[in-house]
């Protein structure tokens, strides 16, 4: 089945078109796929993520979410159930004064017996690594411990759709690094579709598909590596290319015979490999 | 002004059951006119430490109810601690925090959540206001904002009405940024600046501190938690562990010591990456570990191969053009 598709749809805040309208959308993301959506700041991405589980409603097309019409209100409680939004700054997603607690809100919420809540908040405190803060004050833990509190509080309710809005942004390399490591894993273990909003590039490799969104239009889409290979139309989005790409773009333009590559063990490789033709 | 810190120690809530030991005996030297770098994971110490340098942290000695107290005979005296930014010592209550923090100024993480006022220009002018000792001429006032919006890359004429809250993200951060350094602060301290930015944002805004550190703020201290923005912008940087500082080193003698800097949990920059991956297969490329600096680096060393050995066949060459 599908995740989520869109067909058509146009959206714009207030009646002027403007930044973060989108216009004429079409996507499709089967489940089970992992697609991260890049772009600029005010190109629609969050707004894209927002439609998804009916905090917004388009202007006009159609958009359906697990078979679902997500322009009837009828089906909004349901669809959110299935659609988890992690947004960036994880002060605004704190609900209680103890991380359990916290984690417990969504769970709670929908109506789950105890001992489940009780599982489901070992198995979300577990996946983002934060078992031993099980009782301690989110106002007392450092930004990145705190997304992954609120991350933990969208896994509690197991959504099949996980988004995240620039969810890493806030976090350390390592805490990002973990991030990154629980959504892959939930999405290849549990095959939970993952939306994923960055401006990480190389977290954007991770993905099956990316889109890349430019003043409400999706302008790229395809393979990471098949986008990140046509790097000039990326610069036109003021994009950029991960820096291994922009070390291996420099070395060809100096005539050097490497081949394109976005990962470090690629392009050590291929520079060993030039090292040693050039050696012979 | 210089910055000069000694053996400093901090903790939180001492003597309660959340006491956290946040700095542990750090020693730093800043000197006046570097673009200096902190790095650190979460919960090392570097947010701890900056809030220091405008005193929002303030040590034992340093607040008004403290007494000196006896040491116990016999008990160890630790190393006299200092903490110096130019004149002001910050451990002494007597100092004039006021006239330091109109020196020392301090941008916080996302400082566009700390705009608050009508209209940008009410915004920018309430640092400049409060921390005037008699009045402003509002002639004067317009000059300073002015100037600020200006250096910082707005329009004053566009912004200075509207709301900030209608601006866009990048721009509610330049106004942020404006409301600190309309003071004209000689010492400026950033939390994760680029932090949730766009490339293009980080690009402009890293270009901004740049232009702050030519022509306005004399020293410019920065935490980040990206490696490349720290390999492509530092003078130097400053390594915090659990409260500590391991290293205070070049980004460049920083970036070659992989091993130390996985103990620590930091990430490398990409060139840096590479060329760990490249060490282990024998071939040593010494670069300041930005793209640019690193391309070159492995450039010339290809090109010495070339030279002494005869490069490669003209077939390899052709193959070359093809991929290109």
């Amino acid at each position: 089945m599908r995740a989520v598709s869109f067909e058509n749809v146009c959206f714009s805040y207030g009646n002027e078109e403007g930044a973060f309208s989108l216009n004429n959308i079409n996507l499709s993301v089967e489940e089970g796929e992992f697609v991260a959506v890049l772009g600029q700041n005010g190109s629609g991405k969050s707004t894209l993520a927002r439609l998804c589980n009916g905090l917004l409603t388009p202007r006009s097309g159609k958009i359906t979410v697990l078979g679902m019409d997500a322009c009837d209100a009828a089906n909004t409680f349901e669809i959110r159930k299935n659609v988890g939004v992690v947004f960036q700054n994880p002060d605004n997603q704190t609900v209680a004064s103890i991380v359990e607690d916290d984690v417990a809100f969504g769970p709670e919420n929908i109506g789950l017996p105890r001992e489940e809540i009780g599982r489901r908040i070992d198995f979300a405190l577990s996946a983002v690594g934060m078992e031993a803060y099980r009782n301690a004050t989110p106002a007392r833990l450092s930004g990145g411990q705190k997304q992954r509190i609120a991350i933990a509080g969208v896994l509690a309710v197991m959504p099949k759709v996980l988004i995240l809005d620039e969810s890493t942004a806030m976090l350390d390399p390592r805490g990002r690094k973990e991030v990154m490591d629980v959504v892959l894993r939930l999405n290849k273990e549990k095959k939970m579709t993952v939306l994923f909003i960055t401006h990480f590039m190389e977290e954007a490799l991770l993905a099956d598909r990316a889109f890349v969104m430019h003043r409400g239009e999706i302008v790229m889409r395809g393979a990471p590596r098949e986008i990140f290979s046509r790097a000039d139309e990326l610069e036109t989005y003021s994009l950029s290319l991960p820096a291994v790409g922009q070390i291996c773009r420099k070395l060809r333009q100096k005539g050097f015979p490497v081949a394109e590559c976005l990962q470090p063990e690629e392009l050590a490789k291929e520079i060993e490999r030039c090292a040693f033709r050039q050696n012979i | 002004m210089r910055i000069q810190a000694e053996h400093l120690n901090y903790a939180y809530n001492p003597g309660t059951e959340f006491a956290v030991q946040a700095l542990k005996d750090v020693s730093l030297t800043i000197e006046e006119g570097e673009f200096f770098g902190v790095v650190g994971h979460t919960g090392s110490g570097k947010s701890t430490f900056i809030q220091h340098l405008n005193g929002l942290i303030l040590q034992p000695s340093a607040q008004k109810k403290y007494k000196p107290k006896k040491p116990k005979k016999g008990s160890p005296v630790p190393p006299p601690s200092v903490l110096k930014i130019g004149d002001f010592d910050l451990l002494d209550k007597k100092t004039d925090f006021r006239a330091l923090r109109s020196k020392v100024g301090m941008v916080f993480q996302y400082p566009e959540y700390q705009l608050f006022a009508e209209t940008v220009f009410d915004d920018v002018s309430f640092g400049l206001k409060n921390f005037a000792k008699e009045p402003l001429k509002p002639e004067s006032i317009e000059i300073a904002v002015r100037n600020a919006l200006e250096t910082v890359g707005l329009d004053y004429a566009a912004v200075k009405d509207k709301s900030p809250f209608d601006l866009s993200g990048g721009q509610k951060r330049r106004v942020a940024i404006a409301g600190v350094i309309v003071t004209r602060p000689e010492v400026l301290v950033l939390d994760e600046p680029a932090a949730g930015l766009d490339p293009l944002g980080k690009k402009e805004l890293m270009a901004l501190l740049h232009r702050l550190h030519a022509d306005w703020c004399r020293t410019v201290v920065f935490v980040s938690h990206d490696m490349d923005e720290v390999a492509q912008n530092c003078s130097r940087v400053a390594v915090f562990s659990e409260g500590s500082i391991k290293y205070t080193l070049t980004p460049q003698e920083l970036f070659s010591r992989f091993d130390d800097l996985d103990a620590l949990g930091l990430e490398l920059p990409a060139a840096a990456k590479v060329a760990r991956l490249l060490h282990e297969r024998g071939i040593d490329i010494a670069s300041d570990c930005t793209p640019d600096g690193f391309a070159e680096a492995t450039a010339a060393y290809l090109s010495s191969l070339r030279k002494k050995d005869g490069g490669c066949t003209d077939a390899e060459k052709d193959g070359e053009d093809g991929q290109a």
